[in-house]
């Protein structure tokens, strides 16, 4: 194993030493302090922080000076006699009026920035951001003239379970397949040096686009639970609150495009809370026109009805579905787990007369199941559903159309 | 001295079952949070040993969930708070020369309410790690926001909620028996204004505690009749406000670390002057500015929902507000360095703990101005860096003041000096790890890694593992502390201690003998 006591050490003290000299990609994502980020922004917040920073490592460094020198210069040896004194009205005005207006030093710059953070006005591409369980989902609400876009995605994590789940225990606390089933399993190494995995827990499939050189607003808010949308190279992080909508913006400069920004949900969600990254593609205007035109005539084709001609063509197409969106909670085989129930041999998928029923959770939710008719096609689902029904051990033979799918 | 009137007091479990006694009340108390601070160790280890490696490998990330949740209500609500009830009970009748607590069997109550409230919340606990089914125990966090511990919360959610209202039953009773000790039981010549700051301190936290501990318990009974008789307090579904209960929780959140932090003041500077043998500096600067914290407290609340889209004049009210509690925690800190300038110091545990104290309260206190500046804050809310901030307050401030206290009192308690050698032995080991383990904090927080995080990305790893390594020794580090305990309390083994134990102590519980006899101060003494 690469990680003795050595090799740690000796890996924290070369990056505390040569933190400009490592691959330059780390250089990027640096592990030591704040990101200046990249907007005018996240600059500002950046030197703010900074500025204050600076002003309470002085504080700190007077106070512990003092405390350090009375330890060495007022210990019994040296001064055997201590002085009597337990007042002094000049030193106690003036150490609670200076730190008065060293406050009102940091409280007038922080003042400026605020106010222009929370001006969203004369914005030219409006987004929703609706955070759910546990997944992103951005909607183009408006850019520049149109306000009529009706694009709109879900973006899931896209590091594989395979990677993440790598558990050295079995059973209940970790129900993810056995330890004996993933003996021998070559695991991918969850190193900075493997570039399998460089953006490992911060990629997804559909990442956010937006333009550079433009104002973009966010309206952010939650489908669930609350979660908060956060990439730090804004410069700020919002919470997404079902039944609010709350307002934030950006502005990436224009020599920015073709950049892509990372960040995560900051706000407990859930069991899956770390596992729902936000990734931000940044294109230049041309870029962004072109793509959002994409993506409205593919909109504007409506979705795939066509009929499966075999269970196994759906099962083909429902297990990667399942894979994605359902193991997370129900696992990998079915199993359930807690408050998840299992799907091998149980009642729900067994019976041929509950078909309706199993699909409408599906569109619907229930309970602590999300509601998927936002976020699959009618295909999809009625992949998945013939998927659960036939796989695990069920094989009901039950195959279920787009068409039964209703809304 | 105590002979002449022999109380028929019971022998054996009925000895502590049925005490009305504040110094076995207070030694029942002192031990349970010791028994809770270990538990909540236990389950910061397992939250440890999952980020010590990227990648799922140790628990669930659910049942990742259930141990941040678990780990802080045991820490805040059985560990800190009870450790500082456990100490009021032994020292504010010593302090103010009184013969017990004015309500003894309301104080017998408020103890042993707690260890049912616990076994409730420990045992969904051990019901999600070994039930059949593992059946998920709280896993919304230690801030339950709603939705996520109403509609979404798991069955034992309800356990929760009962758990907590007996904590606040048991807190609230304390709170009272302390107000009305310290207002009726003073002996002669004690003024309010003589008072050990220890006994000021406290007196600040149970009015703290009485005017926020109905606030949470009125927050969990919404959130009961949210989850069983149809309202909609929380709910926007059903014309509710999430972010209400955010602000209700903080309500009662912010003055409860206030109330976690001002008996450590308290202790702090009685401490600080027995061993500069020098009086307290600014006495009386020192009750205003613990006045001061406890009333800005309650207009700051809002602080740690910045990012909930509050109106723009809100946040800068909330951020001003913030910023101010800076200037009286600054006068403390100043009055803590003035009292030991040209005093003549010596450095016994008690003293060392103390001085650590100050220091890395001081850098918690400092980053917690940094998180008051409200654009900036946008960045740390929530992140590694919140955690790093609240644990150097919590742990660096409140616990090792409790050890602070312990060592300095043990003497009293017990008769017998502790052992020196494995005293130091806990402190030097306590003092590196507990850097190790929150320092680099402030460095992933910055550095973007949120908290309340099962797995992160990778370049955050090189310091969780040093992290992971710093609480595995701090948490061992604590074992040093039972050997310390259990040798001067049960095997009485240790140099016999003076009446007046410390050179340069001061105050009425050093004239009484030590160990403390079962009754104190049946005559009250008189204070010039």
């Amino acid at each position: 194993m690469q990680s003795t006591l050595f090799h740690r050490a000796a890996t924290l003290l070369t990056t505390l030493m040569l933190s400009g000299v490592a691959a330059a990609d780390w250089t990027e994502r640096s592990d030591l302090n704040l990101r200046p980020g990249v907007t005018a922004v996240s600059q500002d917040v950046y030197n703010l922080h900074m500025i204050i920073l600076g002003i309470v490592t002085l504080i700190g460094i007077l106070v512990f000076a003092l405390i350090m020198w009375s330890v060495f210069a007022h210990r019994k040896e040296k001064n055997p006699v201590p002085a009597k004194f337990h007042e002094n009205v000049v030193l106690e005005v003036v150490w609670t009026v200076i730190p008065f207006f060293i406050l009102i030093g940091m409280a007038i710059p922080a003042t400026r920035v605020l106010i222009n953070m929370e001006d969203t006005g004369d914005s030219e591409l409006t987004v929703k951001v609706t955070g759910s369980q546990w997944r992103w989902h951005y909607e183009y609400l408006a850019y520049e003239d149109d306000n009529d876009i009706n694009v709109g995605f879900f973006s899931d994590l896209a590091t594989p379970p395979e990677v993440w789940q790598r558990p050295i225990l079995s059973g209940g606390l970790f129900p993810v397949g056995s330890y004996q089933e993933r003996v021998g399993e070559e695991r991918v190494p969850l190193t900075r040096d493997n570039e399998d995995v460089f953006n490992y827990m911060i990629e997804v499939d559909n990442p956010l686009v937006i333009p550079a050189g433009q104002k973009v607003r966010f309206l952010i808010t939650a489908d669930d639970v609350i979660h908060s949308f956060w990439v730090p190279d804004f410069g700020w992080k919002k919470d997404a609150i079902p039944g609010f909508v709350n307002e934030a913006w950006t502005l990436v400069p224009e020599d920015q495009a073709g950049r892509t920004f990372r960040g995560q949900c900051a706000e407990l969600c859930g069991r899956l809370h770390a596992f729902m990254p936000i990734e931000v593609k940044v294109k230049s205007q041309e870029d962004f026109a072109e793509w959002l035109a994409e993506q409205q005539a593919a909109a504007a084709d409506g979705p795939d009805m066509t009929p499966f001609a075999s269970i196994e063509e759906a099962m083909e197409m429902g297990k990667p579905i399942y894979d994605r969106a359902c193991a997370m909670c129900h696992g990998a085989q079915g199993q359930g787990q807690g408050m998840f129930p299992s799907f091998q041999q149980s009642a729900l998928m067994m019976d041929a007369d509950r078909q309706q029923e199993n699909i409408d959770i599906l569109l619907r939710g229930r309970g602590a199941m999300p509601a998927f008719r936002a976020q699959l096609s009618p295909k999809e689902i009625a992949a998945v559903i013939t998927y659960q029904r036939n796989a695990f051990g069920n094989e009901t033979g039950d195959l279920i159309q787009p068409d039964d799918v209703q809304n | 001295m105590a002979d002449h009137h022999e109380h028929h007091a019971p022998t054996g479990w009925r000895r502590w079952l049925l005490s009305t006694n504040h110094k076995d009340i207070g030694s029942l108390y002192l031990w349970f949070s010791f028994a809770m601070f270990l538990v909540g160790g236990l389950l910061a280890m397992v939250i440890r040993a999952e980020l010590m490696y990227p990648g799922m490998q140790v628990v669930d990330p659910d049942f990742f969930n259930q141990m941040t949740t678990t780990h802080g209500l045991i820490m805040v609500f059985g560990a800190v708070m009870p450790a500082f009830v456990g100490l009021a009970n032994w020292m504010i009748p010593l302090m103010i020369g009184a013969p017990d607590m004015a309500l003894p069997r309301m104080n017998n109550w408020s103890f042993w309410i707690l260890p049912f409230a616990f076994a409730i919340l420990i045992g969904s606990v051990l019901m999600s790690a070994f039930g059949p089914g593992n059946p998920p125990a709280p896993n919304f966090g230690w801030t339950f926001y709603a939705p996520l511990s109403t509609t979404y919360g798991p069955a034992s959610t309800d356990f929760f909620i009962l758990s907590v209202h007996l904590m606040g039953i048991s807190s609230i009773m304390g709170a009272i028996n302390v107000i009305v000790t310290v207002m009726n039981m003073r002996a002669p010549g004690m003024t309010m204004m003589k008072m050990p700051l220890f006994v000021w301190t406290w007196l600040i936290t149970a009015f703290l505690l009485i005017a926020v501990m109905p606030v949470l318990a009125g927050a969990v009974t919404m959130m009961l009749t949210d989850r069983h008789f149809g309202t909609s307090f929380f709910d926007a579904a059903g014309g509710g406000d999430p972010v209400l209960f955010q602000h209700i929780f903080w309500f009662f959140g912010h003055p409860e670390v206030y109330i976690m932090i001002l008996p450590a003041f308290g202790v702090v500077s009685a401490i600080i002057p027995t061993f500069a043998r020098k009086p307290l500096f600014g006495y009386a600067s020192m009750v205003y500015a613990t006045a001061s914290i406890a009333l800005l407290s309650f207009v700051v609340w809002a602080h740690h929902m910045f990012t909930v889209g509050m109106p723009l004049a809100g946040m800068l009210f909330f951020m001003y507000m913030t910023m101010l509690i800076s200037v009286p925690t600054g006068v403390k800190v100043f009055n803590w360095v003035a009292t030991m300038w040209r005093g003549s110091l010596t450095f016994e545990l008690p003293m060392k703990w103390a001085i650590a104290f100050v220091i890395l309260f001081t850098i918690g206190g400092l980053s917690g101005l940094m998180l008051s500046i409200t654009p900036v804050d946008f960045q740390y809310h929530d992140s590694y860096f919140v955690v790093a901030h609240f644990h150097y307050v919590l742990v660096s401030g409140a616990v090792f003041s409790m050890f602070a206290a312990v060592y300095y009192w043990l003497p009293k308690w017990t008769g017998v000096m502790y052992d020196k050698f494995w005293g130091e032995v806990h402190f030097w080991s306590s003092l590196i790890s507990v850097n190790l383990l929150f320092f680099p904090m402030h460095f992933v927080g910055l550095a973007g890694m949120p908290r309340r995080y099962a797995d992160y990305a990778l370049q955050f790893a090189d310091y969780n593992w040093w992290i992971t390594i710093g609480a595995f020794w701090f948490g061992i580090s604590q074992l040093f502390l039972l050997w310390v305990l259990i040798k001067a309390c049960f095997l009485k083994k240790g140099e016999k201690a003076t009446d007046e134990v410390w050179e340069g102590a001061d105050g009425l519980e050093w004239t009484v003998p030590s160990p403390a006899p079962f009754h104190t101060f049946d005559t009250p003494p008189v204070v010039k």
